[in-house]
């Protein structure tokens, strides 16, 4: 072990920037008033900003550091951006949930900041030591952000649920390297990836990086290891599940694909084959189960562990040296049509949202459309959008991604996705029907900075299906040095 | 910036500029509303003519073509792509010309959030030239699957008592087929390594002849396209959410549905399966044939049982539309060009039948023919307008509807594909049975006592307005059944290009 160079630290920088500044934030909130928390919200918010800003000008920037542990790329720096960005619109949705819910404390915003750090880190991380550090620091927070309505029941079961549940997935990580270290010797990707293609590959290996896919398949809500999802996404508080379903399932894709990817290549013949089922039984059942809920936060949950089965096929082809790159580029696309999406949709729950859970089935979404029809028409784009219908990014990114696998030989998934797709068509439009063509008398909460984050990720959803250009070249160059 | 003057682009977005305005206008102001609504498909209109008068009849090719690259990084090779040939020309008129029309007709018919269903009715004429002019698959297909969003919503919010029933069905039914050409259209992306049609048709056979696209996954590839527009036509045995759609819809949505939407079925059957899968096309042509020949006959015999105009009328469309599919594979000059220019006089006949249904359920809030009766001598206008409209639907000589499906019996009977004259003959029985419930429904409505309508309600007879609705189709009944070869001459030569490509 050599002592790391001055200038390793500058591929970690982003990270150093935000753990300085949450625990100073720590410091700082103690003398924050307590009915003015939403200072140290704001004072987050600019420190994710700066981040991001430092994380943009990294664009085009590579490096490794720390003898090969952590990695700055152009597919690190891509999800970097997304989940800063996922960060400040967590906060965004949080700043007046929290007051309204009688849950306002300084804690939220730091606990927030510190599971950013590990989901970045997840994305930088070069070996399975680091991979499992970040993964720890990414959910400690939001085991504890998710019973955070405590001493709300459903709260605290959330976050004893989630907390168990994801202690044993992280377990199956843990042993999962371990396994991959006792097969190879190495925990670095690069090291698994000389050792695996020399043709020490084995059983030892095969069932080591399993388990990895075990505990990753838990952290990105993947059919069959999806049960905890619908009762942690609904007991949480609501701002607490829009960022948990984006920000975690990001990091853990990210992570996903940079391990099987780089370190696996060698075991894609067993492993596709895994992944293909994974992919559609999530699809599958996620879509299906769906149908007969009639909570919203319950239903969005199955619709989150379905679009986490679409995002699963970016990875089935990923043994194929000719479409990988496309696949991993079409999944990252699909991420970022998956999180602005998200995040408007729980920007439109939580604004209808009243304390103690109310507001919050599907049929309170009744006369939308007559009092509000801005809301209403912002909600139908995230609908159409999660369908994958034009004109919105959905559509481009389903697009992309069914390209992908087809390209790949696998026309019978993209199948299933699209029959799938069909089957959520009639769940999200419930929400439509009920929005437009029921009468009702929903009362909004009105606030500002709800309002600007349904009408941003709105309009992108829009835009951006348009000029989709730019960002498929981002996705595209993201991935372009990965191997 | 210069691509936003093309003709077709401005054909197919203007509408767009009077969905901008009507945005920005209360939406108590609903007779400025109307007329924003009006003035812009007018000039819709005006577009479409002008492009008329650009195209050269005889130029069998695509025309007026505007071709920007649109989205061509990451292997990406994505055109705006719009043009327009003989195939498309007269169907992009018939959609300009029909919008303003139902827009007429709904001036007083819809008096609830008139604001919302005027942008919805702007939007589906987005969606609907741009299904008929795009050139590039995946523009084609963002169209195609638009033109769902707003016919949603007019069905569900305007529509009858089982309107949320029968929105949710015409998006389900119609999504289930376009998911399915979609992976066709990745497939066929993917191998060919374009989007764009002429690219397309330039590289598919040799992907043919050299077994790179196999002649069963060919006829998958047919198949998965053929059911996302067998869904839309709708053919026998995949048409059940029609009368549903058309029952529940309001009046101008009936009429767009029929008149323009179900065109979109048999249009992409003759744009793409056609074009790009030739030898599947040959080998499909009887059992299409047959599919077409059980709907005809289906179609009309349901008809004949219906106690609700507009659903006996909504049936006569999946009659109608067998004789389109009949004579598209009939895959000969007379059959092909007689399905596209049936594909218009249904527009017209059927369009003019809704429209006059949806008149007179403006005064009775009924549509079962048992109460009616005896309208005639109440309704002289009424009455004179309908008979025109029902003969013109029947085949009735010298009237629109029968040059078309004479042609396409005549293709039919003589046809090579189908194999066999005996489709044809079994369909020339649905003419009759097409007289059979027309006249059926016209007697019950108009002739015998009067019904229990007839004398509970002061019915009024057609007013001005009603009249300039109606007056422009009847028109172009008698223009085409009297002189269609202007017709027949747009069509013509690109249908020659056509068959030439594909035998």
């Amino acid at each position: 072990m050599t002592q790391p160079e001055y200038t390793e630290y500058y591929t970690i920088l982003p990270l150093i920037i935000l753990v300085i500044w949450a625990c100073l934030l720590l410091l700082v909130d103690l003398f924050i008033p307590k009915d003015r928390k939403g200072i140290t919200g704001f004072l987050a918010a600019m420190g994710l900003a700066l981040t991001l800003g430092y994380s943009i000008s990294q664009i085009g920037r590579e490096g490794t550091g720390f003898n090969g542990m952590v990695v700055l790329d152009g597919f690190s720096t891509f999800i970097n951006i997304l989940i800063l960005i996922s960060g400040l619109l967590g906060i965004s949705l949080a700043y007046g949930y929290v007051k309204r819910m009688g849950i306002e404390r300084g804690e939220y915003y730091t606990l927030l900041l510190f599971s950013v750090t590990g989901m970045m880190l997840m994305a930088q991380a070069a070996d399975l030591i680091i991979v499992f550090l970040a993964l720890e620091l990414l959910s400690i927070p939001l085991y504890v952000l998710a019973a955070f309505a405590r001493p709300n029941l459903q709260s605290e079961e959330a976050g004893v649920k989630y907390f168990l549940l994801g202690a044993f997935a992280t377990g199956f990580v843990v042993y999962g390297t371990a396994l991959v270290f006792g097969a190879t010797g190495q925990t670095s990707f690069s090291g698994i990836f000389s050792a695996a293609s020399g043709g020490t590959s084995g059983l030892l290996l095969t069932i080591g990086a399993a388990l990895i896919l075990v505990g990753f398949g838990f952290k990105v809500a993947a059919v069959p290891f999806h049960m905890w999802t619908p009762d942690v996404y609904q007991g949480s508080p609501t701002a607490v599940t829009a960022f948990m379903s984006s920000g975690a399932k990001i990091a853990g894709f990210a992570a996903l694909l940079r391990v099987f990817a780089t370190a696996f290549p060698a075991l894609s013949a067993d492993l596709t084959n895994i992944l293909w089922v994974l992919a559609a039984l999530t699809m599958i059942v996620g879509n299906l189960t769906a149908i007969s809920q009639t909570n919203i936060k319950r239903m969005l949950a199955y619709s989150s562990i379905a679009h986490a089965g679409y995002i699963l096929m970016a990875f089935v082809p990923y043994g194929n040296k000719d479409v990988t790159s496309i696949s991993i580029a079409a999944g990252l696309f699909y991420l970022v049509t998956y999180v602005l999406t998200n995040f408007g949709t729980w920007a439109v729950v939580i604004a209808l949202e009243k304390a103690e859970g109310r507001g919050l089935e599907i049929a309170d979404y009744a006369g939308i459309a007559k009092k509000y029809p801005a809301l209403a028409a912002a909600m139908t784009v995230f609908m159409l959008s999660f369908i994958g219908f034009p004109p919105t990014l959905g559509m481009v990114g389903k697009f992309y991604l069914f390209r992908a696998v087809i390209a790949g030989g696998y026309s019978g998934l993209a199948i299933i996705g699209v029959v799938t797709s069909l089957v959520s068509a009639y769940y999200y439009l419930r929400v439509v029907v009920n929005m437009y063509m029921r009468e009702g008398d929903p009362v909004l909460e009105q606030e500002s900075w709800l309002g600007l984050t349904t009408a941003f990720t709105a309009i992108l959803t829009v835009a951006l299906s348009f000029v989709p250009q730019w960002l498929f070249l981002l996705a595209s160059t993201a991935v372009f040095r990965l191997f | 910036m210069e691509f936003l003057l093309q003709p077709l682009t401005l054909l197919t977005f203007f509408p767009l500029v009077g969905v901008l305005v009507i945005l920005f206008m209360k939406s108590e102001a609903k007779n400025a509303i109307r007329w924003v609504a009006m003035v812009t498909t007018l000039v819709t209109f005006g577009i479409s003519l002008w492009v008329l008068g650009l195209f050269t009849a005889s130029n069998p090719d695509l025309q007026l073509e505007a071709r920007y690259p649109w989205i061509q990084v990451a292997g990406w090779n994505i055109y705006y792509y719009l043009a327009v040939d003989g195939l498309s020309i007269l169907l992009v008129l018939l959609t300009a010309f029909l919008t303003p029309i139902s827009i007429l007709s709904t001036w007083t018919a819809v008096e609830d959030r008139v604001k919302d269903f005027m942008i919805f009715f702007l939007l589906l004429e987005v969606g609907m030239m741009g299904v008929f002019l795009a050139q590039d698959l995946f523009m084609f297909y963002i169209f195609w699957e638009f033109t769902l969003v707003p016919m949603y919503f007019l069905i569900g919010l305007w529509g009858g008592p089982r309107r949320i029933y029968a929105a949710v069905k015409f998006f389900l039914y119609t999504m289930a087929g376009s998911i399915l050409m979609l992976v066709a259209i990745l497939f066929i992306g993917i191998k060919t390594g374009t989007f764009n049609m002429p690219e397309m048709l330039a590289a598919l056979p040799g992907l043919y002849s050299s077994g790179a696209i196999a002649p069963n996954v060919q006829m998958l590839l047919f198949i998965a396209f053929a059911a996302a527009f067998a869904i839309k036509v709708p053919m026998w045995p995949l048409h059940s959410w029609l009368p549903d759609a058309h029952v529940e819809a309001p009046t101008a949505g009936s009429v767009i549905l029929a008149g323009v939407l179900l065109k979109m079925g048999t249009y992409g059957f003759l744009r793409f399966n056609l074009q790009l899968f030739p030898q599947a096309t040959l080998q499909a042509a009887p059992w299409i044939a047959l599919l077409a020949t059980i709907g005809i006959i289906y179609g009309a015999a349901v008809s004949y049982a219906q106690a609700d105009v507009k659903k006996l009328v909504a049936y006569s469309s999946v009659s109608h539309l067998g004789f389109v599919m009949l004579g598209m594979f009939a895959l000969n000059a007379q059959g092909v060009s007689g399905a596209i220019l049936q594909m218009i006089n249904h527009g017209l006949s059927t369009g003019a039948l809704f429209l006059l249904i949806g008149m007179v359920y403006e005064q009775t809030h009924t549509r079962e023919l048992k109460v009616y009766g005896g309208l005639w001598k109440v309704m002289p206008i009424f009455g004179t307008v309908m008979l025109i409209s029902s003969l013109s639907s029947m085949g009735l000589p010298g009237l629109n509807g029968f040059i078309g499906e004479f042609t396409i019996l005549l293709g039919a009977f003589g046809s090579d594909a189908i194999g066999s004259p005996w489709f044809a003959g079994i369909s020339a029985i649905g003419v009759i049975m097409a007289a059979v419930y027309i006249l059926y429904m016209f007697q019950k409505m108009f002739l015998g006592p009067a019904g229990e309508v007839t004398q509970h309600h002061e019915l009024k007879d057609l007013n001005w307005r009603e009249i300039a609705t109606v007056a422009p189709l009847i028109l172009f009944m008698f223009w085409i059944g009297l002189y269609p070869a202007p017709f027949f001459n747009l069509i013509a030569p690109a249908v020659e290009k056509l068959l030439l490509a594909l035998h």
